[in-house]
Protein backbone atom coordinates (compact mmCIF):
# COMPACT_ATOMS: atom_id res chain seq x y z
CA UNK A 1 0.00 0.00 0.00
CA UNK A 2 2.81 2.77 0.92
CA UNK A 3 4.24 1.61 -2.36
CA UNK A 4 1.39 2.30 -4.36
CA UNK A 5 0.45 5.51 -2.68
CA UNK A 6 4.11 7.02 -3.00
CA UNK A 7 4.04 6.09 -6.77
CA UNK A 8 1.37 7.81 -6.99
CA UNK A 9 2.49 10.99 -5.25
CA UNK A 10 5.09 10.81 -6.79
CA UNK A 11 3.60 10.84 -10.22
CA UNK A 12 1.36 13.71 -9.28
CA UNK A 13 4.09 15.48 -7.99
CA UNK A 14 6.13 15.08 -10.60
CA UNK A 15 3.62 16.36 -12.76
CA UNK A 16 2.56 19.28 -10.42
CA UNK A 17 6.50 20.54 -10.78
CA UNK A 18 6.82 20.20 -14.25
CA UNK A 19 3.34 22.66 -14.43
CA UNK A 20 5.32 24.71 -12.40
CA UNK A 21 8.49 25.16 -13.73
CA UNK A 22 6.76 25.36 -17.74
CA UNK A 23 4.15 27.68 -16.02
CA UNK A 24 7.48 29.84 -14.55
CA UNK A 25 9.29 29.87 -17.57
CA UNK A 26 6.36 31.19 -19.87
CA UNK A 27 5.40 34.08 -17.08
CA UNK A 28 9.15 34.95 -17.43
CA UNK A 29 8.66 34.97 -21.36
CA UNK A 30 5.58 36.86 -21.22
CA UNK A 31 7.42 39.46 -18.47
CA UNK A 32 10.14 40.26 -20.68
CA UNK A 33 7.79 40.75 -23.94
CA UNK A 34 5.94 43.00 -22.12
CA UNK A 35 9.08 44.95 -20.34
CA UNK A 36 8.89 43.60 -16.62
CA UNK A 37 12.16 42.07 -15.97
CA UNK A 38 14.84 45.01 -14.54
CA UNK A 39 18.66 44.78 -16.29
CA UNK A 40 19.43 43.56 -12.76
CA UNK A 41 16.92 41.32 -12.60
CA UNK A 42 20.11 37.89 -11.97
CA UNK A 43 21.46 36.86 -8.76
CA UNK A 44 19.62 36.35 -5.49
CA UNK A 45 18.39 39.91 -5.00
CA UNK A 46 17.39 39.75 -8.67
CA UNK A 47 13.89 37.86 -7.53
CA UNK A 48 12.53 40.87 -5.17
CA UNK A 49 13.83 43.40 -7.92
CA UNK A 50 11.95 41.57 -10.32
CA UNK A 51 8.62 41.17 -8.15
CA UNK A 52 8.91 44.70 -7.29
CA UNK A 53 9.29 46.11 -11.33
CA UNK A 54 6.86 43.84 -12.45
CA UNK A 55 3.85 44.46 -9.70
CA UNK A 56 4.48 48.33 -10.16
CA UNK A 57 4.34 48.41 -13.67
CA UNK A 58 1.51 46.17 -14.32
CA UNK A 59 -0.59 47.48 -11.04
CA UNK A 60 0.17 51.06 -11.36
CA UNK A 61 -1.04 53.33 -14.09
CA UNK A 62 2.76 55.00 -16.00
CA UNK A 63 1.40 57.77 -15.74
CA UNK A 64 0.25 58.51 -12.45
CA UNK A 65 1.61 62.18 -11.15
CA UNK A 66 3.95 62.49 -8.48
CA UNK A 67 2.59 64.52 -5.62
CA UNK A 68 3.22 68.44 -5.89
CA UNK A 69 3.33 70.85 -3.20
CA UNK A 70 2.35 74.27 -2.55
CA UNK A 71 5.36 76.79 -2.49
CA UNK A 72 5.25 77.24 1.19
CA UNK A 73 5.96 73.95 1.72
CA UNK A 74 9.73 74.26 -0.20
CA UNK A 75 12.14 73.00 2.24
CA UNK A 76 14.68 75.80 3.07
CA UNK A 77 17.35 73.37 3.00
CA UNK A 78 18.42 71.09 -0.12
CA UNK A 79 21.63 68.58 1.29
CA UNK A 80 24.12 68.20 -1.16
CA UNK A 81 24.47 64.98 -2.23
CA UNK A 82 28.17 64.15 -4.69
CA UNK A 83 29.98 67.01 -4.97
CA UNK A 84 30.47 68.28 -9.33
CA UNK A 85 33.32 66.44 -11.08
CA UNK A 86 37.07 67.61 -10.67
CA UNK A 87 37.51 66.57 -14.51
CA UNK A 88 39.47 69.14 -16.93
CA UNK A 89 36.09 68.77 -19.40
CA UNK A 90 33.73 69.76 -17.22
CA UNK A 91 35.64 72.46 -15.19
CA UNK A 92 36.47 74.01 -18.51
CA UNK A 93 32.84 74.32 -19.56
CA UNK A 94 31.90 75.60 -15.88
CA UNK A 95 34.38 78.33 -16.20
CA UNK A 96 32.47 79.22 -19.22
CA UNK A 97 29.44 79.84 -17.84
CA UNK A 98 28.49 76.27 -19.91
CA UNK A 99 28.10 78.31 -23.24
CA UNK A 100 30.46 75.65 -24.91
CA UNK A 101 28.18 72.86 -22.74
CA UNK A 102 25.86 70.75 -25.72
CA UNK A 103 23.59 67.92 -25.08
CA UNK A 104 23.82 65.02 -27.30
CA UNK A 105 20.89 62.88 -28.58
CA UNK A 106 21.68 60.22 -30.18
CA UNK A 107 21.12 55.99 -30.60
CA UNK A 108 17.57 54.79 -32.04
CA UNK A 109 16.76 58.20 -32.88
CA UNK A 110 15.46 59.51 -36.39
CA UNK A 111 17.24 62.83 -36.29
CA UNK A 112 20.62 62.63 -33.74
CA UNK A 113 21.13 66.09 -32.45
CA UNK A 114 23.36 68.35 -30.10
CA UNK A 115 21.63 71.17 -28.17
CA UNK A 116 23.18 74.13 -26.47
CA UNK A 117 21.75 75.53 -22.86
CA UNK A 118 20.27 78.40 -24.84
CA UNK A 119 18.27 76.26 -27.25
CA UNK A 120 16.93 73.89 -24.40
CA UNK A 121 15.84 76.47 -22.31
CA UNK A 122 13.79 77.98 -25.02
CA UNK A 123 11.89 74.62 -25.40
CA UNK A 124 8.06 74.92 -23.22
CA UNK A 125 9.27 74.48 -19.68
CA UNK A 126 7.50 73.05 -17.20
CA UNK A 127 8.31 73.82 -13.34
CA UNK A 128 7.07 71.61 -10.37
CA UNK A 129 7.29 71.34 -6.59
CA UNK A 130 7.94 67.91 -6.08
CA UNK A 131 9.71 65.73 -3.05
CA UNK A 132 12.64 63.76 -3.67
CA UNK A 133 13.73 60.95 -0.79
CA UNK A 134 17.24 59.89 -1.07
CA UNK A 135 17.72 56.21 -0.57
CA UNK A 136 19.62 57.11 2.88
CA UNK A 137 15.94 58.01 4.24
CA UNK A 138 16.21 62.12 4.49
CA UNK A 139 14.23 63.75 2.14
CA UNK A 140 13.30 67.18 0.73
CA UNK A 141 10.73 69.32 -1.26
CA UNK A 142 11.58 71.74 -4.24
CA UNK A 143 10.57 73.09 -7.57
CA UNK A 144 12.38 71.94 -10.31
CA UNK A 145 12.25 73.64 -13.60
CA UNK A 146 12.91 72.18 -16.68
CA UNK A 147 11.95 70.33 -20.36
CA UNK A 148 10.09 67.53 -20.08
CA UNK A 149 12.01 64.68 -21.66
CA UNK A 150 9.57 63.36 -24.10
CA UNK A 151 9.49 66.24 -25.44
CA UNK A 152 12.90 66.13 -26.44
CA UNK A 153 12.55 62.40 -27.30
CA UNK A 154 9.66 63.36 -29.45
CA UNK A 155 11.81 66.18 -30.87
CA UNK A 156 14.63 64.07 -32.15
CA UNK A 157 11.97 60.51 -33.02
CA UNK A 158 12.36 57.59 -30.71
CA UNK A 159 12.45 54.47 -32.99
CA UNK A 160 9.33 52.03 -32.24
CA UNK A 161 12.07 49.38 -31.45
CA UNK A 162 13.61 51.51 -28.42
CA UNK A 163 13.07 50.52 -24.99
CA UNK A 164 15.32 52.28 -22.94
CA UNK A 165 16.87 55.77 -22.63
CA UNK A 166 20.47 56.04 -21.39
CA UNK A 167 21.91 58.85 -19.48
CA UNK A 168 25.95 59.97 -19.71
CA UNK A 169 27.13 62.81 -16.87
CA UNK A 170 30.46 64.12 -16.61
CA UNK A 171 30.72 61.79 -13.68
CA UNK A 172 30.81 58.32 -13.61
CA UNK A 173 27.08 58.02 -12.31
CA UNK A 174 25.67 56.84 -16.01
CA UNK A 175 21.68 55.52 -15.13
CA UNK A 176 19.15 54.52 -17.54
CA UNK A 177 15.29 54.67 -17.43
CA UNK A 178 12.82 52.31 -19.47
CA UNK A 179 10.12 54.63 -21.14
CA UNK A 180 7.38 54.64 -19.47
CA UNK A 181 9.65 56.64 -16.48
CA UNK A 182 11.09 58.36 -19.78
CA UNK A 183 7.83 59.20 -21.01
CA UNK A 184 6.31 60.24 -18.07
CA UNK A 185 4.91 64.02 -17.85
CA UNK A 186 6.74 65.09 -14.75
CA UNK A 187 10.35 63.45 -16.10
CA UNK A 188 12.73 66.52 -16.48
CA UNK A 189 15.88 67.80 -17.92
CA UNK A 190 15.77 70.14 -15.13
CA UNK A 191 17.91 73.44 -15.17
CA UNK A 192 16.30 76.06 -12.66
CA UNK A 193 16.14 74.69 -8.86
CA UNK A 194 13.41 77.20 -6.79
CA UNK A 195 13.61 80.03 -9.64
CA UNK A 196 16.92 80.19 -9.77
CA UNK A 197 19.74 78.42 -11.92
CA UNK A 198 20.64 75.19 -11.43
CA UNK A 199 23.81 75.27 -9.00
CA UNK A 200 26.95 73.21 -9.56
CA UNK A 201 26.29 71.17 -6.06
CA UNK A 202 22.85 70.16 -7.70
CA UNK A 203 23.74 69.18 -10.98
CA UNK A 204 24.55 72.16 -13.45
CA UNK A 205 24.30 72.74 -16.24
CA UNK A 206 21.23 70.24 -16.65
CA UNK A 207 20.00 67.46 -14.66
CA UNK A 208 17.44 64.52 -14.58
CA UNK A 209 14.61 64.63 -12.31
CA UNK A 210 12.86 61.83 -12.06
CA UNK A 211 9.85 62.36 -9.73
CA UNK A 212 8.65 59.01 -9.36
CA UNK A 213 12.13 57.17 -8.08
CA UNK A 214 14.37 57.89 -5.77
CA UNK A 215 16.92 60.44 -5.64
CA UNK A 216 19.76 58.59 -6.89
CA UNK A 217 17.99 58.17 -10.25
CA UNK A 218 17.91 62.26 -10.84
CA UNK A 219 21.38 61.93 -12.03
CA UNK A 220 23.46 65.16 -12.42
CA UNK A 221 26.32 66.88 -14.87
CA UNK A 222 24.29 65.73 -17.66
CA UNK A 223 26.11 65.58 -21.09
CA UNK A 224 25.08 62.64 -23.77
CA UNK A 225 21.74 60.90 -24.03
CA UNK A 226 21.18 57.45 -25.76
CA UNK A 227 18.52 56.00 -26.93
CA UNK A 228 18.61 51.95 -26.92
CA UNK A 229 16.79 48.73 -27.11
CA UNK A 230 19.22 46.73 -25.11
CA UNK A 231 21.48 47.79 -21.85
CA UNK A 232 23.64 44.48 -22.32
CA UNK A 233 26.54 46.47 -24.02
CA UNK A 234 27.14 49.43 -21.78
CA UNK A 235 29.10 48.86 -18.30
CA UNK A 236 28.33 45.94 -16.93
CA UNK A 237 25.23 45.68 -18.94
CA UNK A 238 23.11 45.72 -15.22
CA UNK A 239 21.40 49.54 -16.97
CA UNK A 240 23.16 51.38 -14.45
CA UNK A 241 26.20 52.20 -12.24
CA UNK A 242 23.74 51.52 -9.37
CA UNK A 243 23.87 47.72 -9.26
CA UNK A 244 27.50 47.84 -9.20
CA UNK A 245 27.96 49.56 -5.97
CA UNK A 246 24.79 47.66 -4.87
CA UNK A 247 22.03 49.53 -5.48
CA UNK A 248 18.61 48.79 -7.08
CA UNK A 249 17.95 49.74 -10.83
CA UNK A 250 14.75 50.12 -10.14
CA UNK A 251 13.78 52.41 -7.45
CA UNK A 252 10.38 53.40 -7.23
CA UNK A 253 10.37 51.91 -4.47
CA UNK B 1 -33.51 14.16 6.86
CA UNK B 2 -30.65 12.35 6.47
CA UNK B 3 -29.57 8.94 8.07
CA UNK B 4 -25.99 10.05 8.34
CA UNK B 5 -24.56 11.38 11.49
CA UNK B 6 -22.49 13.46 11.47
CA UNK B 7 -19.50 13.69 14.18
CA UNK B 8 -17.02 16.67 13.65
CA UNK B 9 -13.03 16.15 14.08
CA UNK B 10 -12.72 18.13 17.40
CA UNK B 11 -10.29 20.83 16.27
CA UNK B 12 -8.21 20.47 18.98
CA UNK B 13 -7.24 16.63 19.61
CA UNK B 14 -7.55 15.63 23.35
CA UNK B 15 -5.31 17.52 26.08
CA UNK B 16 -2.59 15.35 27.51
CA UNK B 17 -2.30 12.50 24.84
CA UNK B 18 1.52 12.54 23.92
CA UNK B 19 1.86 13.31 20.85
CA UNK B 20 -1.61 15.34 20.14
CA UNK B 21 -1.19 17.69 17.19
CA UNK B 22 -0.59 21.17 17.80
CA UNK B 23 0.10 23.06 14.57
CA UNK B 24 -1.07 22.23 10.83
CA UNK B 25 1.61 21.81 8.17
CA UNK B 26 0.23 25.42 6.42
CA UNK B 27 1.12 26.86 10.08
CA UNK B 28 4.25 25.23 10.42
CA UNK B 29 5.47 25.88 7.00
CA UNK B 30 4.35 29.54 6.74
CA UNK B 31 5.68 29.70 10.34
CA UNK B 32 9.50 28.91 9.46
CA UNK B 33 9.24 31.01 6.33
CA UNK B 34 7.97 34.43 8.09
CA UNK B 35 10.22 33.42 10.52
CA UNK B 36 13.32 33.68 8.32
CA UNK B 37 12.39 36.26 6.16
CA UNK B 38 11.11 38.23 9.24
CA UNK B 39 15.34 37.66 10.59
CA UNK B 40 15.96 39.35 6.92
CA UNK B 41 13.76 42.16 7.22
CA UNK B 42 15.26 42.95 10.87
CA UNK B 43 19.01 42.69 9.91
CA UNK B 44 18.51 45.00 6.73
CA UNK B 45 16.43 47.33 8.19
CA UNK B 46 19.42 48.04 10.59
CA UNK B 47 21.53 48.37 7.76
CA UNK B 48 18.93 51.00 5.63
CA UNK B 49 19.25 53.47 9.30
CA UNK B 50 22.90 52.70 9.75
CA UNK B 51 22.72 54.98 6.16
CA UNK B 52 20.71 57.86 8.62
CA UNK B 53 20.21 57.41 11.99
CA UNK B 54 17.70 59.98 12.38
CA UNK B 55 14.02 60.62 12.19
CA UNK B 56 11.48 63.20 11.73
CA UNK B 57 8.31 64.24 11.28
CA UNK B 58 6.03 65.96 8.58
CA UNK B 59 7.17 65.48 4.67
CA UNK B 60 10.62 66.55 4.67
CA UNK B 61 13.77 66.19 7.08
CA UNK B 62 17.87 65.97 6.49
CA UNK B 63 21.22 67.37 7.58
CA UNK B 64 20.56 70.88 8.74
CA UNK B 65 16.94 70.54 9.88
CA UNK B 66 15.86 69.94 13.19
CA UNK B 67 14.94 65.68 14.20
CA UNK B 68 12.48 64.39 15.95
CA UNK B 69 15.01 62.04 17.95
CA UNK B 70 18.31 60.02 16.57
CA UNK B 71 19.39 56.72 17.23
CA UNK B 72 23.28 56.41 18.94
CA UNK B 73 24.42 55.06 16.22
CA UNK B 74 26.98 55.87 13.51
CA UNK B 75 26.08 56.71 10.15
CA UNK B 76 27.85 54.22 7.16
CA UNK B 77 27.51 55.27 3.95
CA UNK B 78 27.76 53.81 0.70
CA UNK B 79 27.43 49.73 1.24
CA UNK B 80 25.01 48.51 3.74
CA UNK B 81 21.62 50.86 3.02
CA UNK B 82 22.62 49.34 -1.09
CA UNK B 83 22.35 45.67 -0.14
CA UNK B 84 20.16 46.34 2.67
CA UNK B 85 17.53 47.98 0.78
CA UNK B 86 17.88 44.42 -1.89
CA UNK B 87 17.25 42.35 1.30
CA UNK B 88 14.81 44.42 3.13
CA UNK B 89 12.32 43.77 -0.12
CA UNK B 90 13.60 40.69 -1.09
CA UNK B 91 12.39 40.02 2.65
CA UNK B 92 9.23 41.78 2.62
CA UNK B 93 8.12 39.92 -0.52
CA UNK B 94 8.73 36.53 1.21
CA UNK B 95 7.00 37.73 4.36
CA UNK B 96 3.68 39.63 2.33
CA UNK B 97 3.21 36.51 0.08
CA UNK B 98 3.84 33.76 3.35
CA UNK B 99 1.72 35.98 5.09
CA UNK B 100 -1.12 36.20 2.83
CA UNK B 101 -1.89 32.37 2.32
CA UNK B 102 -1.19 32.13 6.42
CA UNK B 103 -4.46 34.95 6.63
CA UNK B 104 -6.38 33.40 3.92
CA UNK B 105 -6.13 29.93 4.80
CA UNK B 106 -6.13 31.32 8.42
CA UNK B 107 -10.07 32.50 7.82
CA UNK B 108 -10.61 29.43 5.08
CA UNK B 109 -10.06 26.72 7.65
CA UNK B 110 -11.43 29.15 10.62
CA UNK B 111 -8.17 29.12 12.38
CA UNK B 112 -8.36 32.18 13.59
CA UNK B 113 -12.11 32.05 15.23
CA UNK B 114 -11.71 28.94 16.23
CA UNK B 115 -8.08 29.44 17.89
CA UNK B 116 -7.52 33.36 18.41
CA UNK B 117 -10.49 34.73 18.56
CA UNK B 118 -11.21 35.21 22.12
CA UNK B 119 -15.00 34.15 23.97
CA UNK B 120 -17.41 37.10 25.06
CA UNK B 121 -16.51 35.66 28.28
CA UNK B 122 -12.82 35.73 28.03
CA UNK B 123 -13.06 39.39 27.42
CA UNK B 124 -15.06 40.34 30.81
CA UNK B 125 -12.90 42.56 32.48
CA UNK B 126 -12.82 39.71 35.49
CA UNK B 127 -11.88 37.18 33.66
CA UNK B 128 -9.13 39.42 31.54
CA UNK B 129 -7.44 40.67 35.12
CA UNK B 130 -7.61 36.99 36.15
CA UNK B 131 -5.48 36.09 32.83
CA UNK B 132 -3.08 39.45 33.71
CA UNK B 133 -2.49 37.95 37.10
CA UNK B 134 -1.69 34.62 36.18
CA UNK B 135 0.99 35.90 33.55
CA UNK B 136 2.10 38.28 36.29
CA UNK B 137 2.80 35.45 38.70
CA UNK B 138 4.19 33.07 36.19
CA UNK B 139 1.25 30.84 37.32
CA UNK B 140 0.58 28.04 34.13
CA UNK B 141 -2.80 28.29 32.66
CA UNK B 142 -5.85 26.16 34.16
CA UNK B 143 -6.65 25.17 30.19
CA UNK B 144 -3.59 23.63 29.15
CA UNK B 145 -4.34 23.19 25.38
CA UNK B 146 -5.48 26.74 24.04
CA UNK B 147 -4.16 29.85 24.18
CA UNK B 148 -5.59 32.47 26.79
CA UNK B 149 -7.18 35.10 26.44
CA UNK B 150 -3.74 37.65 26.57
CA UNK B 151 -1.99 35.13 23.62
CA UNK B 152 -5.08 35.52 21.76
CA UNK B 153 -5.63 39.52 21.69
CA UNK B 154 -1.54 39.50 20.96
CA UNK B 155 -1.76 37.67 18.19
CA UNK B 156 -4.79 39.00 16.65
CA UNK B 157 -3.15 42.40 17.36
CA UNK B 158 0.47 41.49 15.78
CA UNK B 159 -1.40 39.62 12.64
CA UNK B 160 -4.26 42.50 12.22
CA UNK B 161 -2.72 45.74 13.24
CA UNK B 162 0.80 45.88 13.83
CA UNK B 163 1.97 44.07 10.33
CA UNK B 164 -0.46 45.39 7.96
CA UNK B 165 0.24 49.09 9.25
CA UNK B 166 3.70 47.90 8.97
CA UNK B 167 3.61 47.47 5.39
CA UNK B 168 1.22 50.90 4.48
CA UNK B 169 3.63 52.69 6.36
CA UNK B 170 6.79 51.16 4.04
CA UNK B 171 4.23 51.04 0.86
CA UNK B 172 3.48 55.08 1.72
CA UNK B 173 7.26 55.83 0.98
CA UNK B 174 7.07 54.51 -2.28
CA UNK B 175 6.93 57.69 -4.50
CA UNK B 176 5.15 55.37 -7.18
CA UNK B 177 2.59 54.05 -4.89
CA UNK B 178 2.12 57.51 -3.54
CA UNK B 179 1.39 58.76 -6.87
CA UNK B 180 -0.70 56.62 -7.76
CA UNK B 181 -2.62 56.84 -3.36
CA UNK B 182 -1.83 59.85 -2.27
CA UNK B 183 -3.88 59.17 0.59
CA UNK B 184 -1.45 55.70 1.84
CA UNK B 185 1.26 58.82 3.10
CA UNK B 186 -0.78 61.90 3.89
CA UNK B 187 -2.69 59.58 6.49
CA UNK B 188 0.24 59.53 8.22
CA UNK B 189 1.56 63.32 7.53
CA UNK B 190 3.83 62.87 5.29
CA UNK B 191 7.06 60.65 4.31
CA UNK B 192 9.18 61.40 7.13
CA UNK B 193 6.03 61.06 9.72
CA UNK B 194 5.32 57.36 7.42
CA UNK B 195 9.26 56.45 7.86
CA UNK B 196 9.13 57.17 11.82
CA UNK B 197 6.06 55.21 12.20
CA UNK B 198 7.52 52.55 10.46
CA UNK B 199 10.16 52.56 12.87
CA UNK B 200 8.70 52.28 15.86
CA UNK B 201 5.97 49.56 14.45
CA UNK B 202 9.00 47.32 13.72
CA UNK B 203 10.27 48.35 17.34
CA UNK B 204 6.76 46.71 18.66
CA UNK B 205 6.91 43.44 16.11
CA UNK B 206 10.82 42.80 17.63
CA UNK B 207 9.21 43.58 21.20
CA UNK B 208 6.62 41.08 20.48
CA UNK B 209 9.25 38.79 18.40
CA UNK B 210 11.38 38.74 22.41
CA UNK B 211 8.57 38.04 24.37
CA UNK B 212 7.48 35.05 22.01
CA UNK B 213 10.41 33.60 22.12
CA UNK B 214 10.64 33.93 25.79
CA UNK B 215 7.81 32.19 26.57
CA UNK B 216 8.74 29.83 24.04
CA UNK B 217 11.63 29.09 26.30
CA UNK B 218 9.35 29.18 29.52
CA UNK B 219 7.23 27.17 27.73
CA UNK B 220 9.61 24.40 27.74
CA UNK B 221 11.83 24.92 24.54
CA UNK B 222 12.41 21.46 23.04
CA UNK B 223 8.53 20.56 23.33
CA UNK B 224 6.93 24.27 21.67
CA UNK B 225 10.03 23.91 18.84
CA UNK B 226 8.94 19.89 18.43
CA UNK B 227 5.43 20.76 18.12
CA UNK B 228 6.03 23.71 15.55
CA UNK B 229 8.47 21.49 13.41
CA UNK B 230 7.06 17.81 13.45
CA UNK B 231 3.31 18.88 14.51
CA UNK B 232 3.12 17.20 17.45
CA UNK B 233 3.99 17.08 20.24
CA UNK B 234 3.15 16.02 24.51
CA UNK B 235 0.36 18.96 25.81
CA UNK B 236 1.76 20.31 29.02
CA UNK B 237 1.35 23.27 29.57
CA UNK B 238 0.74 26.65 27.19
CA UNK B 239 2.31 29.67 27.27
CA UNK B 240 4.17 31.05 23.62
Amino acid sequence: MTNRVSRRKLITRGLAAAAGASGLVYAARLASRYGLIPPDSGGIWGVGETLTYATQRVLMSHHSLAREFHPSEISRVIPVSGEPPVTGPFQRLLSGGFADWRLTVDGMVARPSTFSLDEIKRFPSRSQITHQACEEGWSFIAEWTGVPLSYVLNLVGVSPQAKFVVFFPFDDFWDSLDLPDALHPQTLLAYGLNGQEISPDHGAPLRLRVARQLGYKSIKFLSHIKVTDTLKNIGTGLGSASPDTGYSWFAGI
Amino acid sequence: MSEIAYVPRPAIQTSGVPGSRRHSTLVRITHWIFALSFFGLAVSGVAIILAHPHFYWGETGGTGTPSLFDLPLTTMLGGPSGWGRSLHFLAAWMAVLTGLLYVVSGIVTQHFRRRLLPSLADLSWHSFRASVLDHLRFRRPVVEDSYNVIQRLSYLTVIFLLFPLTIITGLAMSPVITSVIPQVVTIFGGHQSARTIHFFLADLLFLFLLVHIAMVILAGFASRMRAMITGRAPVRKELA
